[in-house]
């Protein structure tokens, strides 16, 4: 860690997100549930910012805590029931048995594996990527990646155009 | 700080598992899975910041190709947030869907794919 205050904002930063997300798990009114979905993603896109991936957090405000909250809103509010409506299957005594043997083994496996470090003081071609992430992102994206890049443009629009074949009155 | 990033990343990651596994509402479990996408992006992101480039390992002088990789996490990241949003966008289509023809969100009730 660089300095207290990255110390301080991770942490506030982590307690968001986590506590959002376990709000979202747990409470029984889906509204609400949409809505601590946009805590935990605003608090993700704090820790990307935390990271040098401005470019990410950004995206993260518009997408997540923009579109894909706005139709998770629009779509618990259209659907019957919205208090009760988020019930817990016959299988949660499973689903936390597999979550927590699942979270241990990450933990462990994080814990014991020994992880080529970028060293603090890096040579400086790479840490001038990390002071213009977007530039440096945008160059990738349009040099190396520019087939997938491509690629994810036809399947957003093959999305759109399902979703819109799906949802047509017949 | 890596590690912690990482833990963090695999705790949101159960949350979102334990959330699709245990709830009955069709939404519910869809917005579990975008608490998994965010852990992934986490862990990607981090791995981008705080990781050597492979590259850059292997020879131990910053070459082009290290130079060109050095953010590859965060692309990747691009593109999971591309794919969740095309996921959500079909997902929320479904549930319309699902609404209509059964006039339910339970998924225990969404076994069969017809009416």
């Amino acid at each position: 860690m660089e300095n207290a205050f990255t110390e301080v904002a991770f942490w506030t930063l982590s307690i968001v997100t986590v506590g959002g997300a376990l709000g979202v798990v747990r409470t029984h009114n889906m509204f609400r549930a949409a809505l601590l979905l946009v805590v935990s993603f605003v608090g993700v896109a704090g820790i990307f910012a935390l990271v040098n991936a401005e470019f990410l957090a950004v995206v993260q405000l518009l997408v997540y805590a923009g579109g894909v909250a706005v139709l998770v809103i629009f779509a618990a509010m259209i659907t019957t029931n919205v208090t009760e409506g988020n019930r817990s299957t016959g299988t949660q005594p499973f689903a936390v048995l597999v979550s927590l043997v699942l979270l241990s083994a990450l933990v462990s496996a994080i814990v014991q594996a020994e992880w080529a470090l970028l060293p603090d003081d890096m040579p400086a071609p790479l840490a001038a990527a990390f002071v213009d992430t977007p530039a440096a992102l945008g160059r990738m994206l349009l040099n190396e990646f520019v087939l997938p890049f491509e690629i994810a443009g036809v399947v957003l629009l093959a999305a759109v155009i399902g979703a819109l074949s799906l949802v047509r009155e017949r | 700080m890596l590690e912690r990033l990482l833990i963090l990343s695999a705790i949101l990651f159960c949350i979102g598992l334990y959330g699709a596994l245990s709830r009955r509402h069709v939404i519910a479990v869809l917005i579990s899975v975008e608490i998994m996408f965010n852990a992934v992006n986490i862990a990607l992101v981090a791995f981008s910041r705080y990781v050597q480039p492979a590259a850059f390992r292997a020879t131990g002088e910053v070459t082009a190709v290290a130079e060109s990789t050095v953010l590859a996490g965060q692309s990747f990241a691009v593109f999971v947030i591309v794919v969740a949003a095309a996921e959500v966008a079909l997902g929320l289509a479904l549930v319309i869907a699902m609404l209509r023809t059964k006039d339910s969100v339970d998924v225990t009730e969404a076994s069969l794919m017809r009416r």
